[in-house]
């Protein structure tokens, strides 16, 4: 009668064809809720939707009302944006370090435990994408766009603030050096400088991400619930994660999502056009921003049009590629031992330092831990339910221990890899060559300027906002994707129209608040929401622990 | 003629491809063809079904009971996909072969403008494959 016989049950590749014959006892919630209950279908002016009336209509008005009080009242918001985000990170810092430690010891010790043996998907679910394809798709959603911008110019800064050693005035601490700094000694600034850096990128932020996406693997695949973030609290909410308390936490999902990725979208505009200035002298004004934000957003747009597999898969696998490349040739025409011996060395420094960087309580170093650290905690959360959900919809077919290991190890070591590289080769440049000018280039150009100074650095510039461009499309590829999900009450078969929808919201509110000013006031008010995510993501360390314990276990 | 008509269904709107399956059922009776639903679902929980083989199980019931209203025999085929919106066309010309089908009828929309950037899924299948393929306009 059927024929599920004629697919090849082994073909990790295959992205798209297949029915995975028996897949073992994943044990479904016992739920009545069916998905998409609660959604609105019309097909208005002949275009079809599928949508999660309530999610849907209140994250449009929420979305429109914040783009028109920032626009309108920019000098009135901006002010109670940044007292209660410096509210956040002052008082609230301790929880914020002590929380990201407990994600990352879940990750870690979740590998080692007979857990880890869990398959996504249920025992016998086979892999979607391939090990190359899933580690680009994951690695571009995560921090792509970050490193490119930060690389060089992080690990520069924390060097020159070790350097300068500790000022204190009136018994408080007024440098922004990491820990007890280490002034004067230019090899323990390096050090401690690479490790402050690490530990920014490094375990705690993939550490971060593995928890949403895990959770809401489990929750959707091998339980059965939507795909939206709602579905994490069912343990705790049971069938009230259907009712207000889901949307709520779903309207926050896609709130931070569309403005996480329209201020990110504005600030990577703004690199590519300062390294098109830089390159080929094209005007870095606002034009050439609207004109790069436009075209983003049309690349991208065809890019959802070809699918996940067609589409973010081959871009990311494609900017893998170029990341590789640039990297490779930073290594061998920059300061090559030094990179090589440095990579161990500050993976050393980064594994000694990392028990007083993370330490929440009693820290001496107010200024970084509260206004650097604490900062990236919010800011990878407030990326989590973006990146999470992403990552989550990619991993069906791997078992729990294969999706931490590449979740959170290999990340963390590309990190190093490329912050060793590109940071180290300009701190090379400063200690050795005596060249300051990286030091002193604006943000946006750092990264040009230091490859200003190795060969080919018309090919290599280019080759770097090829990057960030392309970093840029497959976030918003990928964003609107999740965003679609979310306000589809967790359906990834909605019409295609939505999709294009919300991309085409996220570089209209770009382009918005690129010209009307406010990108850095939404920046702050999206970090924000790092707070209420973080429950959440202490809840989602409850719900993958109680959901992962009743879950058969594969060989 | 036709030994085995191929029928891609949306299991969660049946409504819209009532008439294309009445067709089917009389294309089969005339030609005394073997019908092959074939579906294509999400692997992520949907509204029709939360897991694959729950879809499978489904597709096959609602198979059975086509079968026995038409008297041909029929067999089944679930695909399932990460995107299935933006993979079905790929997926559903690639189970043409798969199955053997020698016919494959399907419902459409007319043609409208949109379909320059979002061609209908029976127009793309139709210029992807050397089989038959009867579009079904409502």
């Amino acid at each position: 009668m059927n024929n599920p016989h004629d697919e090849k049950p082994d073909e990790p590749n295959n992205g798209s064809e297949g029915i995975p014959a028996p897949e073992g006892a994943a044990n479904l919630i016992d739920t009545d809720y069916v998905i998409g209950q609660d959604n609105i279908t019309a097909s208005p002016l002949g275009v079809n939707v599928d949508l999660h009336g309530k999610v849907f209509t209140i994250s449009s008005i929420v979305i429109l009302f914040f783009v028109i009080i920032t626009l309108a009242l920019q000098d009135q918001v901006t002010p109670i944006f940044d007292v209660t985000f410096n509210f956040l990170t002052g008082n609230l810092a301790w929880f914020f370090l002590l929380a990201a430690n407990i994600f990352v010891v879940l990750s870690v010790v979740l590998i080692f435990t007979p857990l880890g043996k869990v398959r996504i998907g249920g025992a016998e679910a086979t892999p979607d994408f391939s090990y190359a394809g899933w580690f680009a798709m994951l690695f571009a959603a995560g921090m792509g766009i970050g490193l490119m911008f930060y690389g060089v110019s992080e690990p520069l800064t924390h060097f020159g603030t070790a350097l300068d050693g500790t000022t204190v005035e009136n018994g408080v601490r007024t440098d922004w050096a990491p820990l007890g700094a280490a002034v004067g000694d230019e090899q323990a600034a390096v050090s401690l400088g690479m490790a402050a850096t690490i530990f920014h990128w490094g375990l705690h932020p993939w550490g971060i991400y593995a928890v949403v996406a895990l959770a809401l693997a489990i929750f959707s695949f091998n339980k059965g619930l939507p795909l939206t973030m709602r579905s994490i609290f069912y343990p705790i909410l049971g069938e009230r994660v259907w009712g207000w308390q889901g949307h709520v936490i779903d309207i926050l999902a896609v709130f931070a999502t569309l403005f996480g990725l329209a201020t990110s979208l504005g600030i990577g505009a703004s690199q590519a056009t300062a390294g098109l200035g830089y390159l080929f002298g094209i005007p870095d004004n606002n034009v050439t921003m609207v004109l790069l934000i436009a075209g983003i957003t049309a690349v991208a747009l065809m890019s959802i049009l070809a699918g996940v597999d067609k589409g973010v898969q081959r871009l990311s696998q494609l900017n893998m590629g170029l990341a590789f490349l640039l990297l490779g040739f930073v290594i061998l025409v920059g300061p090559t031992l030094m990179i090589v011996t440095g990579f161990f060395e500050n993976l050393l420094a980064y594994f000694v330092n990392l028990p007083a960087l993370s330490n929440p309580f009693g820290r001496e170093d107010a200024n970084f831990s509260q206004g650097w650290t604490a900062f990236y905690w919010a800011w990878w959360i407030s990326w989590s339910p973006f990146v999470g959900m992403f990552i989550a919809r990619v991993s069906r077919g791997r078992t729990v221990r294969e999706f931490l290991i590449t979740v959170l190890l290999v990340p963390s070591t590309v990190s190093v890899l490329w912050m060793t590289a590109f940071g180290g080769t300009a701190i090379d440049q400063v200690i050795n060559n005596g060249f300051e000018g990286v030091q002193n280039a604006v943000l946006e150009l750092q990264l040009f300027v230091m490859l200003g100074q190795l060969p080919l650095t018309e090919i290599t510039s280019f080759v770097g906002i090829v990057l960030v461009m392309v970093f840029f499309i497959t976030s918003s590829d990928s964003g609107s994707l999740v965003i679609d999900s979310i306000t589809a009450g967790g359906k990834v078969d909605a019409p295609k129209p939505q999709r294009i929808f919300w991309a085409v919201i996220e570089g209209g509110v770009a382009i918005a608040l690129l010209l009307g000013g406010g990108l850095a006031a939404l920046q702050t008010a999206v970090i924000t929401t790092g707070l209420p995510f973080t429950l959440v993501l202490l809840a989602a360390c409850y719900a993958i622990v109680k959901g992962l314990m009743s879950e058969p276990r594969s060989g | 003629m036709y030994r085995k008509i191929m029928v891609p269904v949306d299991l969660a709107h049946l409504d819209v491809i009532e008439p294309a399956l009445e067709k089917v059922a009389d294309l089969a009776r005339h030609y005394d063809a073997e019908v092959c639903y074939v579906g294509v679902t999400a692997n992520t929980p949907g509204s029709v079904a939360r897991t694959p083989q729950e879809y499978t199980q489904k597709l096959e019931v609602f198979a059975k009971e086509r079968g026995e209203a038409h008297g041909q025999p029929v067999s089944t085929k679930t695909i399932t996909s990460p995107d299935p919106i933006a993979d079905l066309d790929d997926v559903v010309i690639k189970a043409i072969d798969e199955v053997g089908a020698d016919l494959v009828v399907m419902p459409t929309h007319p043609p409208k403008h949109l379909d320059v950037i979002m061609p209908s899924h029976g127009g793309k299948i139709a210029t992807h494959t050397k089989v038959s393929v009867f579009l079904v306009r409502p």
